[in-house]
């Protein structure tokens, strides 16, 4: 037909703006604040530790990709989020090539084994984190006071527990708050983190429902499980990695419920099993292991939560 | 009006896209010298002609009968000699019979169109004869039989008439541009709709991002006993059915049900200004206002145009596409159907020409769902529309059918919003042809 030269397709004819890219742009973007607080208080070295990691589950990523023949989607930046997302959870002072054999495990084994982008069914990062642990467990946890002195310290919630280091005190709310206290590179800084949240709320990449029940729930059985002792609730919020993990590890979307109800049991579920292994368990922390128990059970939640269809009235007589 | 913002939940922000066409006033268009009547133009069978080749015709004579409830005439829009019978494309996708009329560019009117008197000399029946007789159909794009609408099951107790001038679809404007400069019409036909259903309320429902359309509409229908005119927030797809009921009435059409069963028939301002004409006037439907915009084209226009008049034509009155576009649109760019030549005719559902640019209508290519639930946000029907379209495109289309594919009502939402450009009310609508399609099998067996 003469005139048969234009596009024809079902419709939508027109997109939006938004883009994987532009989200896990936004999702990195976020991590600066924590990356520059990390560097400020751990040394030089954070920044060392997060180009490696960075650099590694970029690498990964573009290998596994050309192995499996599939179209490389480094560009979409996932990558670097969560080699971001790993060095943020580890000590200033581990290895390099350990960090790198985490970004490795994250990208082959935790994201391209499952389909990629999208498709992990665990957080990729903390996968990597739990392998790590489980690995080094003692230079997963060498932890280092912030400072030019480097010398060695603990964390406020292993204090907090009396499992180790009882001659240490407690740091001041205040040095929570800022950061000025021993853990993983990108935890400490709960001001840095909420600044990065603040961010991503406002880009609309995440919604507040994961974040704010995650960490309400855990300040309210902090509260509870404590005997009823206020002093509890600001150490347990902003202590650990609670605020990293809520804001930017239990929102990953591949393994997170894509329900606003699915969202809500998923974090009050993070919350109990973080407060539990906290109070209860043989671990001072426990958000990592909270996150990816619930992100096992997110598709079961995603099967029980779907949201009431609009339209599912009774027929009138 | 009242003050409160009405809406639906869930839904989308595309860009209004409304500025080229949105203070332009409608301009008639140029006299077509052959116009293409399609004898379906509607939802349900197609008209019988009832011309033969050589015959003279006149404006407004009928030039197809309908066959069956579920079907309306078809008139003719100038007056001329018909030359020709035959199936020819039509913005459907596909051919159909269409009655080719050269006009003798006199446009004389056929005898049987005169006034058919006031709105209170008729009766219920009267107005519905009338308008079925002038092959009055949903002016809004689906073009469904308005007769048909006025005559619910007697079991339902419809008590509302909604007019929708919401005119959800971005870049048009030809609803607009109706209701700021004929409100009259379009209040009397509420007015003649009310009284068809013997109701006693109507709505028009607004977006308000026309202040300037609900401030008119408000002045013209002052006084009107039961009409009221509601302003509605700007929101895709504010002006579908079920979500226009909801924002109006706050009632829930049930699932498979009809706005009846909500007690409520929706008709387009658009149709309500037609059957204004054919009760004042006695003119069938044989022309329409079409919106003419998108990146692509020289002077977008609103044009009031004939039925059969070639879309090649109106592009050129339109000053011809700026450069080659990418697509052409027949209706809005959410739900309007792209075209593969400009060589088909306007028809009564005919809302828009839209000409996008390679710029605007670029699809970029998917990439795996990210599960961002962005598309579960704006489904207006509270779907899951990522699940749904993974299960339609392994062709598990009993899975789709069980997480409701068939409620879908195709808006386009979800596909608007993925940020990782899947098909997904794409693969939707397929799973729900092939649902339709196993449910007829079941039932002929």
């Amino acid at each position: 037909m003469e005139n048969s030269r234009f596009l024809v397709s079902s419709s939508p004819h027109i997109r939006s703006g938004e883009s994987t890219r532009r989200i896990m742009m936004d999702v990195a973007i976020a991590l600066l604040p924590a990356l520059f607080a990390g560097i400020w208080f751990f040394g030089l070295r954070a920044l060392w530790l997060t180009l490696v990691a960075v650099g590694f589950a970029v690498a990964s990523e573009i290998a596994m990709q050309k192995l499996m023949k599939r179209p490389v989607t480094v560009s979409d930046f996932s990558a670097v989020v969560t080699g971001l997302l790993i060095a943020f959870n580890v000590p200033s002072t581990l290895p390099l090539w350990m960090v790198a054999i985490g970004a490795m495990f994250a990208i082959v084994i935790a994201k391209h084994c499952f389909g990629g982008v999208g498709h992990n069914f665990i957080n990729p990062a903390l996968a990597a984190r739990a392998v790590l642990l489980a690995s080094w467990p003692v230079d997963m946890t060498s932890w280092v006071q912030p400072g030019v002195d480097a010398v060695a310290t603990t964390t406020p919630l292993a204090i907090l527990k009396g499992t180790e280091a009882v001659n240490q005190v407690l740091p001041n709310v205040m040095d929570l708050f800022v950061g000025n206290v021993g853990g993983c590179i990108g935890e400490t800084s709960a001001l840095a983190l909420l600044i990065g949240g603040l961010y991503l709320l406002y880009r609309r990449v995440i919604s507040y429902r994961i974040p704010v029940t995650y960490i309400a729930t855990v300040g309210i059985l902090a509260f509870v499980f404590s005997g009823f002792d206020l002093t509890y609730i600001p150490y347990h919020i902003l202590a650990g990695g609670l605020l990293l993990g809520a804001i930017f590890m239990a929102t990953d979307y591949s393994s997170s419920p894509m329900t606003a109800k699915g969202q809500v049991i998923f974090a009050i579920g993070c919350g109990l099993l973080t407060t539990v292994i906290r109070f209860y368990g043989g671990y001072p922390e426990g958000v990592s292991y909270s996150i990816l128990l619930m992100n096992i059970a997110t598709p079961l939640i995603d099967r029980f939560t779907l949201p009431r269809k609009f339209g599912g009235v009774k027929k009138s007589a | 009006m009242s003050n409160e913002k009405l809406t639906f939940k869930g839904g989308t922000h595309p860009p209004h896209s409304k500025k080229a066409t949105e203070k332009l006033a409608l301009e008639k268009a140029n006299a077509p010298k052959v116009v293409v009547i399609p004898m379906q133009q509607h939802i349900g069978a197609p008209c019988d002609p009832v011309v033969a080749v050589g015959d003279e015709v006149k404006v407004g004579q009928k030039i197809g009968e309908a066959k069956g409830f579920v079907s309306v005439p078809v008139h003719s829009s100038v007056s001329g000699k018909v030359t020709a019978i035959e199936p020819r494309m039509y913005s459907g996708g596909t051919k159909v019979t269409c009655v080719v009329i050269e006009s003798d560019m006199q446009d004389s009117i056929h005898e049987s169109v005169k006034s058919k008197g006031s709105l209170e000399s008729l009766s219920a029946d009267d107005i519905k004869n009338i308008i079925k007789d002038a092959g009055i159909v949903g002016m809004g794009g689906a073009a469904f039989p308005t007769h048909v609408k006025l005559a619910p099951p007697p079991d339902k107790n419809v008590d509302t008439v909604i007019l929708n001038g919401a005119e959800c679809e971005p870049y048009l404007t030809a609803d607009h541009r109706l209701m700021l400069e004929n409100p009259e019409d379009v209040v009397y036909g509420l007015q003649a709709l009310m009284k068809a259903l013997n109701v006693s309320k109507g709505y028009i429902g607004i977006e308000d991002n026309k202040m300037d359309a609900i401030e008119i509409m408000e002045k013209a229908a002052a006084g009107k006993t039961g009409i009221k005119v509601v302003a509605l927030h700007a929101k895709y797809p504010q002006g579908a059915e079920k979500q226009l009921i909801y924002a109006c009435t706050k009632r829930e059409v049930p699932t498979g049900g009809l706005p009846a069963d909500a007690g409520v028939v929706v008709n387009n301002v658009g149709t309500a200004a037609a059957v204004a004409k054919a009760i004042k006037t006695g003119m069938p439907l044989v022309e329409r206002i079409v919106t003419i915009t998108g990146e692509g084209i020289n002077n977008p226009k609103n044009l009031l145009v004939k039925i059969g008049t070639s879309f090649k034509e109106i592009i050129d009155q339109c000053g011809g596409f700026k450069e080659t576009p990418l697509k052409i649109i027949a209706g809005g760019p959410m739900m309007g159907i792209a075209q593969f030549h400009i060589d088909i005719p306007v028809i009564k559902g005919t809302s828009g020409i839209l000409v996008l640019s390679v710029a605007e209508a670029r699809l970029p290519e998917a990439s795996n769902c990210i599960r961002c639930g962005k598309c579960v946000e704006v489904c207006p029907i509270n779907l899951m529309p990522a699940g749904l379209s993974a299960h339609a495109m392994l062709d598990n289309f009993d899975q789709a059918e069980s997480l409701h594919a068939m409620d879908c009502i195709e808006c386009g939402s979800c596909s608007f919003v993925c940020p990782a450009k899947r098909p997904l009310v794409e693969s939707i609508r397929l799973a729900k042809r092939e649902i339709i399609a196993k449910r007829k099998k079941a039932q002929a067996k």
